[in-house]
């Protein structure tokens, strides 16, 4: 529709945003094509809740053209917001409302009438395991169901497209998982996702494409295995019994580079060839031990933008914090 | 993305997103009795402080009773009084409430929903003036408790609690101001105590004829006290006459400036 390209969901060009004197997005410019899932990734302070607000109507940018859904987020925000479902970072649910209670003000939001609202809010509380914790106050929940409560509520208005902002910072590991099964559900039912994350492996699980944020620009954008393969970092290690065994495997791989002290060698990981040559070569009684480590976050940093992927600036940290309310 | 957007404007369904607010509001009341406690600890306690305490002295000054009065003639005098006490003590409790609300990730959640956005506030001030019938009932059954009797009849009781319902409306609505003006809970449960403190500069515990000069012209040109005088004549049986138009006239006034300026306050998108 209108005068951008058919089938993409979300299209930014050249968005800026400054906070006084401080420029947050520099000039950013995606594309997310309808029924894909694209992560922004960043440290904190580097501008994903800001293009993500902006994005969901809750901010407006200084520069820059916006279009969600079609729609200009400036002049057609209710339009926008008729498209969307929004899971920020900070849990949108009412504590003193119980699961269920919760769910029912978001269906008579949504304008959902009672029959329809009774069966949508069963399905959802039984789909995302809260059907048992649905008549007890909100305040109790564990982090995991709050988080769930949280995207049950951003879904039941059955949004084209969803923002979710860091939706598994603070979850346990298994928390996370359930929570990343529940938007590939979503995907295959064809919904949009532009998600913000930290971690590369969140990206890496759900994302088709990924645009590394840094300093308010996007210095890097590719699928999850593209990005990866520009970061040195990932590499097996295998730890020898003895030195002469670990001297003869070193001598036939000449990219490995080998430890003596302690009996390791460690050999850049760039995929299943290089992994079945190597393993070729060790005979099982002469290894100690064989470690592989991907690249992380912060070798995705150190590789794309010369500097570790920290902080960069507890002042844009507290402003991206204080764009949320 | 499909095209199927519906054509009504979400302000069509302002009435009703109002009320799911107003259900949300009073749910959270009813999870925190202490709340409701609180709203008619406080006109009760100046009840009784009042009465007992001053009651005596305070009776045998009031003008117009033969040989002055009695602590039960003060009770009378002071129920008006009283009464719009706990409207403005609920109205307090609002801003607060306000400020609580907006700091929570759930109204972020709202102004990304194609909702009437003004419910937000609605649900506020709806629920505000929902407990400001309860406690007004409750304080009056103390009152009566304690001996109040009122020689008016039902009519005059029925513009007397409608005129309460337009003051709780007309405080709310500023409330609410005042809580999404104020940077924080602390703030806003600061902010509102003037409204607490007006009604002892006006004619509700002692009439304004025996006032100094400067504070007694304050105190008759206050909004609170033809507001109290109205409540006076109303419940005594008496005519309220202009009091009443100009009590009418304040509360649409500040309905109207609370409103436009919560409103203001609340649909501007945030630069930051």
């Amino acid at each position: 529709m209108l005068s951008m390209s058919r089938d993409a969901a979300i299209s930014v060009t050249g968005l800026q945003k400054r906070y006084g004197d401080h420029e947050v997005l520099t000039g950013v410019d995606l594309e997310v094509p309808e029924g894909s899932v694209y992560a922004l990734l960043g440290p904190n302070g580097a501008g994903k809740t800001t293009v993500v607000n902006i994005c969901s109507t809750l901010l407006t940018a200084d520069a820059g053209e916006v279009r969600v859904a079609g729609y200009d987020v400036r002049t057609h925000a209710d339009q926008v917001r008729r498209s969307i479902g929004m899971t920020g970072q900070f849990s949108a649910i009412d504590e003193f409302h119980t699961g269920r209670e919760n769910l029912k003000l978001m269906a008579d939001l949504n304008h959902l009438d009672r029959g329809r609202a009774r069966t949508v809010i069963d399905e959802l509380l039984e789909r995302f395991e809260l059907a048992g914790a649905a008549g007890r106050r909100a305040q109790t929940y564990s982090g995991g169901m709050k988080r769930r409560l949280d995207l049950a509520m951003t879904l039941i208005g059955s949004p084209r497209l969803i923002f979710l902002d860091e939706p598994t910072t603070g979850l346990d590991p298994r928390a996370r998982r359930e929570l990343w099964q529940i938007v590939r559900e979503q995907v295959a039912d064809g919904v949009t996702v532009l998600l913000t994350t930290q971690y590369l492996d969140e990206a890496d699980q759900l994302a088709h494409r990924v645009g590394v944020l840094d300093a308010g620009r996007i210095v890097a954008e590719g699928s999850p295995a593209e990005l990866k393969s520009r970061v040195p970092g990932g590499h097996v290690e295998v730890r020898f019994t003895d030195l002469a065994r670990l001297a003869e495997v070193a001598a036939v791989l000449p990219e490995a580079t080998a430890d003596a002290e302690s009996l390791t060698l460690r050999m850049p990981n760039d995929g299943v060839a290089s992994l079945r040559r190597l393993l070729d070569r060790l005979d099982d009684d002469a290894v100690a031990g064989l470690t592989v480590r991907s690249a992380d976050l912060d070798d995705v940093f150190l590789a794309l933008t010369g500097h570790a992927a920290e902080t960069q600036d507890a002042a844009r940290d507290e402003n991206e914090m204080e764009s949320v309310r | 993305m499909s095209t199927q957007q519906m054509a009504r404007p979400a302000t069509g369904y302002v009435v009703r997103d109002s009320l799911t607010m107003v259900r949300r509001n009073l749910l959270h009341w009813l999870r925190y009795p202490s709340l409701a406690i609180m709203l008619v600890v406080q006109p009760i306690a100046f009840l009784l402080l009042f009465v007992y305490v001053f009651g005596g002295t305070l009776g045998a000054g009031l003008p117009g009773v033969p040989g002055g009065g009695d602590r039960g003639d003060y009770l009378v005098f002071i129920t008006p009084g009283i009464l719009v006490m706990a409207v403005a003590s609920v109205a307090l409790g609002t801003a607060i409430e306000v400020a609580l609300d907006m700091t929570g990730g759930i109204i972020a959640r709202f102004r990304t929903m194609d909702i009437a956005k003004v419910s937000v506030l609605t649900g506020h001030v709806l629920g505000a003036v929902v407990k400001t019938v309860f406690a007004v009932v409750v304080t009056l059954a103390f009152a009566v408790l304690l001996g109040y009797r009122s020689e008016a009849g039902p009519g005059g009781w029925i513009v007397a609690l409608a005129l309460l319902v337009l003051m709780a409306f007309a405080l709310t609505w500023l409330t609410v101001g005042l809580g999404l003006a104020a940077d924080s809970v602390e703030t806003a449960s600061n902010t509102p105590l003037f409204l607490v403190m007006l009604p002892f500069l006006s004619s509700a515990f002692v009439p304004t004829a025996a006032m100094p000069w400067g504070l007694r012209h304050f105190a008759e040109h206050q909004p609170f006290t033809p507001m109290i005088d109205s409540l006076r004549a109303l419940t005594s049986g008496a005519e309220a006459g202009w009091d009443l138009w100009l009590a009418i006239g304040w509360c649409v006034l500040i309905a109207v400036v609370g409103y436009l300026w919560s409103k203001r306050l609340f649909t501007r998108v945030p630069t930051k």
